[in-house]
């Protein structure tokens, strides 16, 4: 476990906050909380607010709530009234230390996954109301130091991961001859203006996971994809921007990677399997921006990877034969409703499929998204504590014989790598790109 | 571009391009001169062994790796080549007598005259222009930028080390820009687009002063105003300022140095231009959410487009707007305020006669290409096309395609087109 680990209930000291909040006035807080409620959430946030009947129904939705003993702080109508609902009765005028708190609850206890929306008899959407929470710590410059840092990130290198402008070819191209020893003729064509689609990952993918990069070529190659990746800035799909409060910057963001795909003529964006991404380009960033749809249409990877099947251009040598189960990731299928065709896609690559429950829609989140993992170290093992039923969950559906955890998204898979882990699941952890590359015929 | 001085006299040269694929391991997609006389490509010549093949001759060089093969305005054949793992810029077959750690992002001049690049050399970076490379590296370089003449190159640049946790370092300005690169006296959060003074005197960016404080630095000088988002600037030859789309009250308009310059806000406003005389402005805008239109002057056009508009091109005489639209899942073109009846799988930005009376367009339909002119498609469908050229006097129209696997480079008169 890590040395900074706090212990769940323990005070986290994060330079984030603390140097944030040590520069505040009473007056700037009550003038940014009152400017947000008033010209950006509007009548929105107030019927949200005014519409709770505490009937705790959400309650029982939220993994941190059912993680901490039905501890009523972590429910999310708790979570809000902690902290927006405060903001609001007492008309901005908060003081630090209640902002400092507000920042931890809506930054590091609530993964925005919307589960508690779904179980809302009025349908109070509580992830966005932290979410307003966070855009007012970012407006009060007390957003935690690891996803500011982030966001900085992307403020400079348009990725996630401070990733140079020739560190993104240069990988590309090494990865491109790394393949080229399996299939001699393969090519990750960059900047090739209109192919059909445009293939965008996030920043891990050529910092820590260029395998990954190297898996997609391949399937891209014996599919006999039409496909270009850029070579600039735009092509990176994520955007932390979106859950620090940094709305300008999201739609920077957003804006670079769509007209990159414009520029280069693709007919879609196929990304990688991420899903808070998936959020940001189909949903929250695009928005922002003035378009209702994405202006270029965004193929998740479940969704690329069922056509492959479907239509016949990816062959199954021999399926992955250990069972296998499926965590729904929240933003791809509460939010993207693909949770069905994963499932076709894991059973033509999969010998056997065991449902975990609860899944598809109604599956806990992983505790990671939303950036909660983003805010680093400090708050693993809050993150790890805050998802104890999601090992529970997972211990049950081992117990019926799956032995391989498929997580379609990035932050799924790092969070639960971490509750695998951590207690003592001992289970595989794989990406469905993953098994797909290993059970794929692959032309000579 | 001097088209006058090109072969308008023959109807058609051809080069059976499909041969290729049996002279060489594989054949990568070919890029056509401006001109059309040449079609070119990267080439596979041996295992880890690269080339550039040119109407079917083999450049005498080869490398490790070629990539991101173009021509020049002016019909120069570019690329980024590597051997023995350094890297440099080939033209026409020679290579730069600069090496590099890692090249990229190649950047033309309007004329073609001039080629610039970022380059990475031991870990500094900077960029070098027509073979000759900035004194003064960097620690990184993003968002380079060429002058439309050619004469000045400009990056952001970071000018103090932080490391990634140290975020309060970060945002008290660790950003500049480099202008032929020589980094302006004042640091910024970020820098970003940029613009520069017909002159060349002036380099106007993008900035951010915190993280909420937005405005454009002249010379590293920022305007008094700053505003919570902006968007890169434009210099307006007319009066000699620069111009810049600001959000304000979360609505998005069109400023001067800080002065409004077109009364009505939008929801959103980018890519503004100016008309080659300069006498009117153009800009993409969404009258409201999911409302997609052009305003010209200030004033946006009746069509409304769900989707997206991009690719605005001015005519000639500057009266006219085109743009390319997509709704409802199909893309088009609109100019002055009406979108054309045919829709396509893809268009590519339109080009107007040099008369200003006809735009034409490549479009794709159906995994296949041709070309449209004034909302009629030509009757050929081609495996490959490339942007038509008229004339300079606008009776002929320069067609390059690929049909069969052979290379065409057709000069049709525009009255026999359709007939």
């Amino acid at each position: 476990m890590d040395n900074m680990a706090a212990k769940p209930d323990e005070t986290i000291l994060d330079e984030g906050i603390e140097k944030g909040a040590a520069l505040l006035t009473d007056e700037r807080i009550e003038k940014t909380i009152l400017r947000v409620l008033n010209t950006e959430g509007g009548a929105r946030i107030k019927v949200y607010v005014d519409t709770c009947v505490h009937c705790g129904l959400c309650a029982e939705a939220c993994h941190y709530y059912l993680s901490h003993d039905n501890d009523p702080r972590f429910s999310p109508a708790g979570k809000v009234r902690q902290t927006l609902g405060e903001m609001i009765a007492r008309k901005g005028k908060v003081d630090r230390e209640f902002m400092k708190k507000a920042a931890e609850i809506a930054a590091t206890q609530c993964n925005l996954c919307k589960r508690c929306a779904m179980y809302c008899p009025f349908g109070i959407d509580v992830a966005y109301l932290m979410s307003v929470v966070r855009r007012i710590t970012h407006l009060l410059g007390m957003t935690p130091q690891y996803i500011q840092a982030t966001a900085h990130s992307h403020s400079v290198s348009m990725n996630q991961m401070w990733v140079r402008e020739d560190e993104w070819p240069d990988t590309l191209q090494w990865q491109e001859e790394e393949a080229r020893s399996e299939m001699p003729k393969l090519r990750i064509p960059l900047e090739k203006e209109g192919a059909d689609i445009m293939y965008s990952v996030i920043g891990p993918e050529p910092k820590f996971q260029a395998q990954l990069l190297y898996q997609a070529a391949i399937l891209m190659n014996a599919a006999g994809v039409n496909w270009t990746m850029p070579a600039t800035p735009g092509w990176d799909n994520s955007d932390m921007a979106m859950f620090t409060g940094d709305s300008e910057l999201m739609g920077r963001i957003k804006r670079q990677h769509f007209e990159t795909a414009a520029r280069l003529k693709v007919k879609k964006i196929v990304m990688g399997e991420c899903g808070h991404a998936f959020r940001s380009v189909y949903d929250t960033g695009n928005r922002w921006l003035g378009w209702k749809i994405p202006p270029i249409p965004i193929v998740h990877a479940i969704e690329f990877y069922y056509d492959l099947i479907k239509e016949g251009r990816i062959k199954i040598a021999q399926k992955y034969a250990e069972p296998v189960t499926l965590h729904d990731p929240c933003n791809v299928v509460r939010g993207g409703g693909l949770h069905e065709k994963a499932r076709y896609v894991i059973r033509a690559i999969c010998d056997n499929l065991i449902e975990m429950h609860p899944n598809r829609e109604h599956n806990y989140c992983c505790c990671a998204g939303g950036g909660v993992i983003n805010c680093g170290p400090p708050y693993k093992m809050a993150r790890i504590n805050g998802n104890r039923v999601k090992a529970e969950q997972l211990f049950a559906v081992k117990a019926r014989g799956a032995r391989t955890l498929i997580a379609p998204c990035h932050n799924c898979h790092s969070g639960l790598e971490d509750i695998n882990h951590y207690y003592g699941l001992e289970m595989n952890v794989k990406f469905i790109g993953d098994i797909l590359y290993q059970v794929m015929e692959k032309p000579e | 571009m001097n088209t006058e001085e090109w072969d308008w006299e023959t109807s058609e040269k051809c080069v059976a391009f499909k041969d290729w694929h049996q002279q060489f391991e594989w054949v990568e997609e070919p890029y056509v001169s401006p001109d059309g006389e040449i079609i070119a490509a990267i080439v596979n010549v041996g295992e880890g062994e690269f080339s550039i093949c040119a109407n079917g001759n083999i450049q005498e060089s080869s490398f490790e790796k070629i990539w991101r093969l173009r021509f020049t305005p002016d019909g120069r054949l570019t690329a980024l080549a590597s051997d023995a793992g350094e890297w440099t810029v080939t033209v026409d077959g020679a290579a730069w007598e600069n090496r590099f750690s890692y090249v990229w992002n190649p950047l033309f001049s309007d004329d073609g005259h001039s080629i610039a690049v970022s380059f990475q050399q031991d870990g500094q970076y900077g960029m070098a222009l027509n073979d000759v490379p900035w004194e003064q590296t960097y620690m990184n370089l993003t968002d380079a930028f060429l002058s439309a003449d050619g004469q000045h190159t400009a990056a952001s640049v970071q000018m103090i080390a932080a490391g990634e946790s140290e975020i309060h370092k970060f945002q008290a300005g660790t950003i500049s820009a480099a202008v032929n690169g020589k980094a302006w006296d004042r640091n910024f959060v970020n820098v970003w687009g940029k613009a520069v003074s017909h002159d060349g005197a002036r380099v106007a960016a993008e900035v951010r002063l915190t993280l909420y404080d937005y405005t454009i630095a002249v010379n590293g000088v920022p305007w008094e105003k700053t505003y919570s988002s902006v968007w890169e600037p434009v210099f307006n030859p007319l009066s000699g300022k620069f111009i810049a789309p600001v959000r304000q009250d979360g609505k998005w308009m069109l400023v001067e140095e800080g002065q409004l310059l077109w009364r009505k806000p939008f929801h959103q406003l980018w890519h503004p231009q100016f008309s080659p005389d300069g006498k009117n402005l153009a800009a993409i805008v969404a009258t409201e959410f999911g409302k997609w239109s052009v305003a010209i002057n200030g004033q946006a056009w009746n069509i409304r487009i769900g989707e997206l508009i991009t690719d605005m091109v001015f005519s000639p005489d500057g009266r006219k707007v085109a743009v390319v639209v997509k709704d409802n899942e199909r893309w088009g073109i609109a100019v002055q305020d009406s979108v054309w009846k045919n829709t396509f799988d893809m268009v590519w930005k339109p080009v107007f006669s040099p008369d200003n009376t006809h735009i034409a367009a490549k479009v794709e339909k159906d995994g296949k290409y041709t070309i449209v002119m004034d909302d009629r498609i030509w009757p050929h469908t081609c495996d490959a096309a490339w942007d038509p050229v008229f004339h300079p006097e606008g009776e002929l129209l320069l067609f390059r395609t690929i049909e069969d696997g052979v290379y065409r480079r057709r000069v049709i008169p525009i009255r026999g087109i359709w007939g």
